[in-house]
């Protein structure tokens, strides 16, 4: 998973600019986290963020300080994208490699910032000052394109604003200053709200209309654990982040097991390409978030909460920090809250460092532990032993922010909105080839048709709902309804008009996968690749008719055989689109000549060895000098 | 009573190490019950070096590293009806693959031939060269199975295929029997 960490130049550390490492340093980093192992990820964006990169002598430390072998803090070192064993420059720019990114024209700001540092995408210059680099989606699409430097994010990136950007850093300034003169005195909040529009388009009536603070606290602190476990089973709520469980039950299977320790997380890594809806929670519902995870914590008995955020919402820290440290003060976290005797609840926030897999329930837990983002076996389910071992409730951002409200105006208004089966509002985060691109907080059961008026998106050909591992529908089924039995979204909706190319798109998807698949799985660590260089196939038109069953016996071999959802759904750009599309696959294919594969090019297979022997090929090259 | 026409069989041996020929030599006393349905036509075991008409199978041991091999696969499909990928090289590139492992090199080809020709451990090669004989067929950048190359219609799995499997399946095939193979059959050892 290390595209990204490539860097040229073969520099060494000597010369990179990065301080010699202490000793000293890297120990109190280590116990700054109380020599922990479970931190793993912690100590080591700290030691990455302090000298750009994870040294070798570095890890041998780190692992005499937890505890550990060399070679499992090394598994974690080099499962994330954002921390690298090469040093990484002062300045690192992630330019945000989504789909909508490239179609609103990433690649002449690429070359707007490669021409102004003197990199190419994937280098760092050999002073050491910069990196240039791609990262898949950071969550930014309604504002493309985007790029992440250090902890700093710009949006609406044009080859004149990155040519700016990049002049302003190479004459010293901070990153911070690319975004405000007086960065260091705006508040949290502020800067957020600087850095990133939230293009909040319609506000419903749940989350994003007005919302009283800590309302649904007081209420659940009068109310048994039993009594708001059945309010929001009541509800009908079902999680928001995509598998759409019934929120209610996961938190009775929770509550019922016995344990010493109950845990609740909250799962802020929202890294489905074209979904923000959790960006924009945590910046204008914060507190009502935090309020859910803590209604949650009385439901099921937990005293100790964490919140994940993604690596690439960094930028949110502080604001979550404030909020957090805030309601402690307030006396809204921490020993017995609300003043109910035993209410003891408090939250930990733990960064990602660029990872998808690690929006997968299991895998978001073993980051947590401070291993590797690796999935989990199921069962156990983590409502019976998840973090650590302890039963473990692991929500969506929208969904504690839905069950917060919930308690405040009672399970049946929730339960009147929607649709049988999807009840209550839902958050879109609409994108790509649409006039207002942003959020929209919708009921359940509105029709594609429906959304796309209101986002100005009427000429779509092509709408991909709920991401890459959703479904991409044609025209034809626009009629189809945004609900859980129909077409289901943890909020992704990605508008393409009728320029955009269909397999380019899918080939797109399919290296996203390739990119972030963790490797467990032979099928969807080699599969993802086999049907990416498939596509490929097509979109050169050398593919056959057989290709097709290819695709689909490849893609159901995928979806059986890997243990969790990023397998299972990966093969779904190619499915959906076969299904949906079929004249664009079948435009390309043609049966081969005499039974001579086209994908077979003699020219560049001989290419190497024509070089090596000097010399021309008898068989397959003109001999010219007759 | 006149003969029906027998079927012709042509077979060669591209990147293989003739183990897969020697299978079919493999048949044993039951090559002359073979006879009496077919008669072979290119083949090593005929020294016909060309087709002399077209054929109805032909039979591929090993896979392409070179040039040649390539033409003659393609020659192969241009003659035959039937094309059949016979043993592990064939189907998958088997061990001369393991070249194909070389990938973290900017000349990954390169590497290979100076190992073998110059500084592997257990190299004698006086000349220190790489062969370099005009006669010699350029070699492919990697080792590809037959079915990349050209399409293949049967492919017999082991390494080598058995004698047994070779029989069953050629003769199956002539007399439109042939439903795939006999699970005990497929051996790959």
């Amino acid at each position: 998973m290390d595209n990204g960490q490539k860097t040229g130049n073969g520099i060494s550390t000597a010369i990179c600019g990065t301080a010699p490492v202490s000793a000293e340093e890297i120990d109190a980093i280590c116990a700054q986290f109380g020599n922990d192992k479970h931190r793993m990820l912690d100590i080591l964006r700290e030691v990455q963020d302090r000298y750009r990169c994870i040294a070798p002598a570095t890890m041998d430390h780190i692992a005499a300080a937890t505890g550990l072998t060399r070679i499992e803090v090394e598994g974690v070192a080099s499962f994330y994208s954002f921390l690298s064993l090469t040093p990484k420059g002062r300045v690192t720019i992630r330019l945000c490699d989504d789909i909508v990114d490239r179609f609103s024209g990433l690649s002449e700001v690429a070359c707007a910032f490669e021409d102004e540092l003197g990199l190419k995408v994937g280098e760092t210059s050999n002073d050491g000052a910069f990196s240039l680099e791609y990262t898949p989606c950071i969550g930014m699409c309604d504002q493309a394109p985007a790029a992440m430097v250090n902890d700093i994010v710009l949006t609406k990136l044009t080859p004149e604003t990155a040519r700016s950007a990049a002049q302003a850093l190479k004459a010293g300034r901070s990153p911070e200053q690319l975004i405000s003169d007086r960065f260091e005195a705006l508040t949290p909040s502020e800067r957020a709200l600087h850095m990133v529009d939230n293009n909040i388009r319609h506000a419903g009536e749940v989350l994003l209309g007005p919302v009283p603070e800590d309302a649904g606290l007081a209420k659940a602190a009068t109310i048994t654990p039993t009594q708001i476990i059945s309010a929001i089973e009541e509800s009908g709520l079902r999680g928001c982040g995509g598998a759409g469980f019934t929120t209610g039950r996961k938190w009775r299977f929770a509550a019922s097991e016995r344990a010493e320790k109950h845990f609740v997380i909250c799962n802020a890594d929202e890294g489905e390409p074209g979904t923000f809806k959790d960006r924009v929670l945590l910046t204008e519902r914060p507190h009502l978030l935090i309020e859910g995870m803590t209604i949650a914590a009385r439901a099921v008995g937990a005293r100790e909460g964490i919140l994940y955020l993604r690596g690439e919402y960094v930028y949110l820290r502080e604001l979550l920090l404030q909020v957090l440290e805030e309601r402690r003060w307030r006396g809204l976290l921490g020993k017995d809250i609300l003043g109910v005797k035993g209410f003891d609840f408090d939250i930990r926030l733990q960064l990602g460092a660029g990872a998808y897999i690690c929006g997968e329930e299991g895998a978001l837990i073993s980051s947590c532990e401070g291993l590797p983002g690796e999935p989990k076996t199921r069962p156990p389910f983590p409502v019976n032993r998840g973090y650590l071992g302890y039963p473990t409730v692991v929500n969506n951002v929208e969904t504690f922010c839905h069950a917060a409200r919930i308690l405040d105006k009672g399970a049946a208004w929730f339960n009147a909105m929607g649709m049988e089966g999807s009840h209550g509002t839902k958050l879109f985060s609409v994108c790509g080839d649409c006039l207002n691109p942003g959020i929209y907080e919708l009921p359940y059961g509105h029709t594609v048709w429906e959304l796309l008026a209101m986002v100005g998106g009427e000429d779509a050909a092509a709408v991909q709902v709920g991401g890459p591992s959703g479904t991409m529908i044609a025209r034809d089924s626009f009629h189809r309804k945004l609900t859980f039995d129909d077409l289901a979204t943890g909020g992704a909706i990605i508008v393409f008009n009728g320029e955009r190319n269909v397999l380019e798109i899918v080939e797109y998807y399919m290296s996203f996968f390739v990119h972030e698949s963790c490797g467990y799985c032979t099928p969807c660590r080699v599969g993802n690749v086999f049907l990416q260089k498939a596509i490929q196939k097509f979109r050169k038109g050398l593919a056959n008719p057989e290709d097709i069953d290819y695709l689909k016996d490849l893609s159901g071999t995928i979806i059986e055989t890997s243990r969790c959802g990023l397998g299972m759904t990966s093969p779904n750009p190619v499915l959906t689109t076969l299904k949906n599309f079929p004249l664009v696959y079948s435009a390309v294919i043609k049966p081969s000549k005499d039974g001579i594969r086209d994908t077979f090019d003699i020219q560049s297979a001989i290419d190497g060895a024509r070089k090596i022997a000097k010399r021309r090929s008898y068989i397959f090259d003109k001999d010219f000098t007759q | 009573m006149s003969e029906l026409p027998k079927a012709r069989i042509a077979t060669a041996s591209l990147a293989g190490c003739f183990g897969c020929h020697m299978a079919i030599l493999d048949i044993d006393e039951r090559l002359i019950e073979l006879m009496q349905l077919v008669e072979v036509d290119r083949s090593p075991l005929t020294d016909k070096k060309r087709f002399t008409q077209r054929c109805d199978i032909g039979i591929i041991e090993g896979g392409c590293c070179n040039e040649e091999n390539v033409h003659v696969l393609h020659d192969f499909r241009r003659n035959c009806d039937v094309l059949i990928a016979l043993g592990q090289c064939a189907i998958m590139g088997g061990l001369p693959a393991m070249r194909n492992a070389i990938m973290h090199s900017d000349a990954p080809l390169r590497e290979c031939l100076d190992e073998a020709y110059i500084t592997g451990k257990y190299i004698r090669n006086t000349t220190h060269n790489v062969p370099n004989d005009p006669a010699l067929p350029l070699l492919l950048d990697e080792v590809y199975p037959c079915s990349q190359v050209v399409e293949i219609d049967y492919q017999i799995p082991g390494c080598a295929p058995s004698g047994d499997i070779i029989f069953d399946t050629l003769s199956k095939l002539l007399t439109g029997k042939f439903r795939g193979f006999e699970r005990d059959m497929i051996k790959f050892d």
